[in-house]
């Protein structure tokens, strides 16, 4: 089990050799402070080689280059970047809130850094280990929302109010499958901790991980948040709040300058947590897939995973078209609240089909799979029926005036 | 009375009287979220970790949301710079103080704050309470409870649903047979 | 059923990422300052005025009749006549803008001014790269740095340029004749107020032959 050895340790023993030269009183203060840095250094750094991973990648998903002149091939980008947005002015509209409006993006980064307290990034690499990590991912995500509304309303612009209000109306409402498709793993893991539900996948029978995701409701479960967290973070296709054609930039329209940049940290932070939270819980955070691979770092394993699916995130980013209001409302009530329910049921049949019902190991197991794939399945069909009946989508033709 | 637990109840203190004198009414929502916070924090602070997470879920983002949007779907972020004392306002104290005598009452006469009063030997003995215990709590010994209040609040939610229905069927009732409105369709 | 179209659409975005690795073509973008594309013959941004022969002061089709002048929509055209006249390409005596600005920063590239001259002095470039540093100085461009060869209207709108010398050199050949013919008149009136006796003019009047330029 304690596989890895020191290469899978060595920012944990870092950690405690700094520690332990500290003088006593100061331990607890060092060691804190040492969890914070790292945090904000690592992923503030994840965030500026995503901008510009995110900007080739969806050039070449153009057929673009993408940006390549900062630097070979373009990877400083993101200095330039820091560079231009720290030297611009900062504008504050004479009619805003001035308190709410520089409070705001503070607030957004800072709410959203206090999530990754509770992600273990590699074994024995959680900043804080929460009896209820979860409730405290989701407890304390909730203040983006005020954020964005404080961002929104202190500009004293109608496109930031619209944007605002649209942002918050789509948070709450994907807000409630993104907790319901988690409560499906703390179901079947019986804890909130975060860090007891990764151990929980960290286990091997035969070669294969107990990941969740390897399970039907885990399959479903897991593209079902991850559609939830795209929302949650307004990215594309969710990106109505934004919506550059209609509101401009929605609720940061008034922001310039490094206010601006705050915002856009904010938000790819967010994506990071979310995706973060969604390795935890459905992709076996820090375990490797097979039991032969447990060699390789923990760490290694969690960040791999994470930029997989910061990758997949660009490439639905690069492929769909942005929602209208009424889609993304249909979509969460109409569809992804009733599949997270049924994800649940789901999830529950799986804990009553233990070996002693379905059977012993080979066969048992696999009508155990079969029995809950088809629990989501057979509903799954039945709702994309009813939902597209009478939607007959037409190829349109265009007239063009003579 | 630690230093964290002053600060904190400054906050939320401060965070309420606040919300009671600020002139504008998105200024009182927001420092009533500061009070909400507070107050969850001193949840946590106390070691009551899920009542304090479910605090700052429930009150900052839920409830608090739901004041903000109010407000500005009721155009009510402006108004009224004058009266800040109306009537109801002492109607509201009455109630504000019957609401602390019972909590009074209910705090003095309660185990804990006798054994308060007999010394610091209760500082130890509080409960160490986990998610999961009050998990099996409500899920065995109070599960009845729990169903009646989830269906209760299911049987509001149809209603309000229901009540949104109407009222947007009623907008033309002599119109002949109107096409149905996009919204109403799946 | 709900969710293929997805599919489908991330299929070919995928398509799409890892062809332009390997495929040249499919990349649309050209590295601009290291790479151009050779400018399409449509392609206009700003005026310039067309001179004859060698000496662009003498040659400047332009008469200064500041039609131009009072079409251009922005105003961005500024024209002072010259006192004196000289010849143009016919030999008629016209004036010549003393002073002629176009202002490019207000030019909104529209062509009008193209088309209204009946002179075809003036014409659009494909010329680009005009940044300067001085916004206001820089980019009020007087007569000199306007005026440009016919050779480079050739160079730059072949079909156009064509078009508009074969008018030119049309024009040019019945100016000839009328001044010809007027001539022949004139000889003949000359010739029967020396002989009036003689009755009817017996001067033939055909057109002289024409030359192109
Ligand atoms: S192109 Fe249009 S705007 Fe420019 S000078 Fe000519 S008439 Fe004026
Ligand atoms: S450019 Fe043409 S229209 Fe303008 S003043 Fe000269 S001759 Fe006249």
């Amino acid at each position: 089990m304690v596989a890895g050895g020191a290469a899978d340790q060595v920012f944990v023993n870092l950690d405690h050799w700094i520690v332990g030269h500290t003088p006593v009183p100061l331990q607890t203060l060092v060691s804190i402070v040492i969890s914070i840095a790292t945090i904000i250094v690592v992923f503030a750094g994840l965030f500026a080689l995503t901008t510009v991973f995110e900007r080739k990648g969806l050039g070449r998903i153009q057929n673009r280059y993408g940006p390549n002149r900062v630097g070979p091939c373009g990877v400083f980008q993101p200095l330039a970047d820091a560079v231009k947005s720290l030297t611009k002015e900062d504008v504050v509209p004479r009619s805003a809130d001035h308190v709410v409006h520089y409070l705001a993006p503070l607030v957004l980064v800072g709410v959203v850094f206090l999530t990754y307290a509770v992600l273990p990034v590699g074994r024995n690499m959680t900043a804080v280990n929460l009896d209820a990590g979860v409730l405290f991912f989701f407890a304390v995500g909730a203040g983006t929302e005020l954020a964005i509304f404080m961002a929104g309303w202190s500009s004293h612009n109608k496109y930031s109010l619209l944007g605002a209000m649209r942002a918050i109306a789509q948070m709450i409402s994907y807000e409630i499958p993104l907790i319901l498709s988690s409560v499906a793993v703390i179901m079947t893991a019986g804890t909130l901790s975060t860090v007891a539900i990764v151990e929980k996948q960290a286990r091997y029978s035969s070669t294969l991980a107990h990941w969740y995701v390897f399970t039907p409701w885990g399959l479903a479960g897991f593209i079902l948040f991850m559609i939830a967290a795209t929302a949650e973070t307004n990215r594309s296709p969710f990106d109505l709040p934004e919506g550059e054609s209609e509101i401009i930039a929605g609720y940061f329209i008034e922001y310039s300058g490094f206010k601006f940049a705050l915002f856009f940290l904010a938000e790819y932070l967010e994506m990071f947590a979310v995706s973060g939270l969604g390795i935890t819980l459905f992709l076996g955070g820090w375990s490797a897939p097979f039991s032969f691979l447990t060699w390789i770092p923990s760490w290694i394993w969690f960040f791999g995973k994470l930029l997989t699916l910061i990758f997949a995130f660009i490439w639905v980013r690069g492929t769909l078209p942005r929602l209208r209001m009424d889609q993304l409302m249909n979509f969460a009530w109409k569809f992804m609240l009733p599949m997270t329910l049924i994800v649940i049921l789901s999830a529950g049949i799986w804990h009553f089909l233990t070996a002693a019902v379905v059977g012993p190991k080979p066969l048992g197991a696999v009508i155990r799979w079969l029995v809950c794939a088809l629990v989501i399945f057979a509903p799954f069909i039945t709702l994309a029926r009813t939902l597209e009946r009478g939607r007959k989508i037409e190829k349109r033709t265009y007239r063009f005036a003579e | 009375m630690t230093l964290a637990f002053l600060i904190l109840a400054v906050l939320t203190v401060a965070g309420g009287v606040a919300a009671m004198t600020l002139r504008r009414l998105v200024h009182c929502a927001l420092a009533l979220t500061v009070a909400f916070a507070g107050l969850a924090a001193l949840y946590l602070n106390l070691g009551a970790e899920f009542a304090g997470l479910a605090q700052l879920l429930v009150y900052v983002g839920a409830i608090a949301i739901l004041i903000v949007f109010a407000i500005l779907l009721t155009h009510g972020g402006e108004s009224d710079p004058e009266k800040v004392f109306s009537p109801a306002g002492i109607a509201g104290g009455v109630i504000a103080l019957a609401v602390f005598a019972v909590l009074g009452w209910a705090v003095t006469t309660s185990s804990v704050a006798h054994g308060w009063g007999a010394g610091a030997a209760a500082q130890t003995s509080a409960p160490q309470t986990s998610v999961r215990e009050i998990g099996l709590t409500l899920m065995q010994r109070y599960v009845l409870p729990l169903e009646v209040i989830a269906l209760m609040l299911t049987a509001a939610m149809i209603g309000a649903v229901i009540l949104a229905w109407r009222e947007k069927r009623s907008v033309d009732p002599g119109a002949p047979s109107a096409p149905p409105s996009p919204e109403l369709r799946v | 059923m709900l969710g293929e179209g997805i599919l489908k659409g991330l299929g070919e975005t995928a398509r799409n990422f890892a062809g332009s690795f390997v495929s040249a073509e499919r990349l649309t973008t050209v590295q601009y300052p290291e790479e151009r594309i050779a400018p399409i013959e449509a392609t206009r941004d700003f005026p310039f005025l067309v001179y004859d022969g060698a000496d662009w002061e003498a040659g400047l089709r332009c008469v200064a009749c500041q039609i131009c002048e009072k079409e251009c929509p922005p105003r961005c055209i500024h024209i002072e006549k010259s006192k004196d006249k000289k010849p143009d390409f016919v030999g008629k005596a016209q004036f010549y803008p003393a002073v002629f600005d176009i202002d490019v920063a207000v030019c909104m590239s529209c062509q009008i001014c193209v088309e209204v001259c009946p002179f075809d002095a003036i014409r659009m470039d494909n010329k680009f790269e005009l940044s300067t540093t001085d916004r206001f100085g820089g980019l009020l461009w007087t007569k000199e740095q306007l005026a440009k060869p016919n050779e480079y209207y050739r160079q730059i709108h072949p079909t156009e340029a064509a078009e508009t010398d074969e008018r030119r050199v049309k024009e040019l050949a019945d100016a000839k004749a009328k001044a010809a013919a007027a001539a022949a008149a004139a000889a003949a009136k000359a010739a029967q107020q020396a002989a009036p006796g003689d009755g009817v003019s017996a001067v033939p009047t055909t057109p002289a032959k024409v030359v192109p330029q």
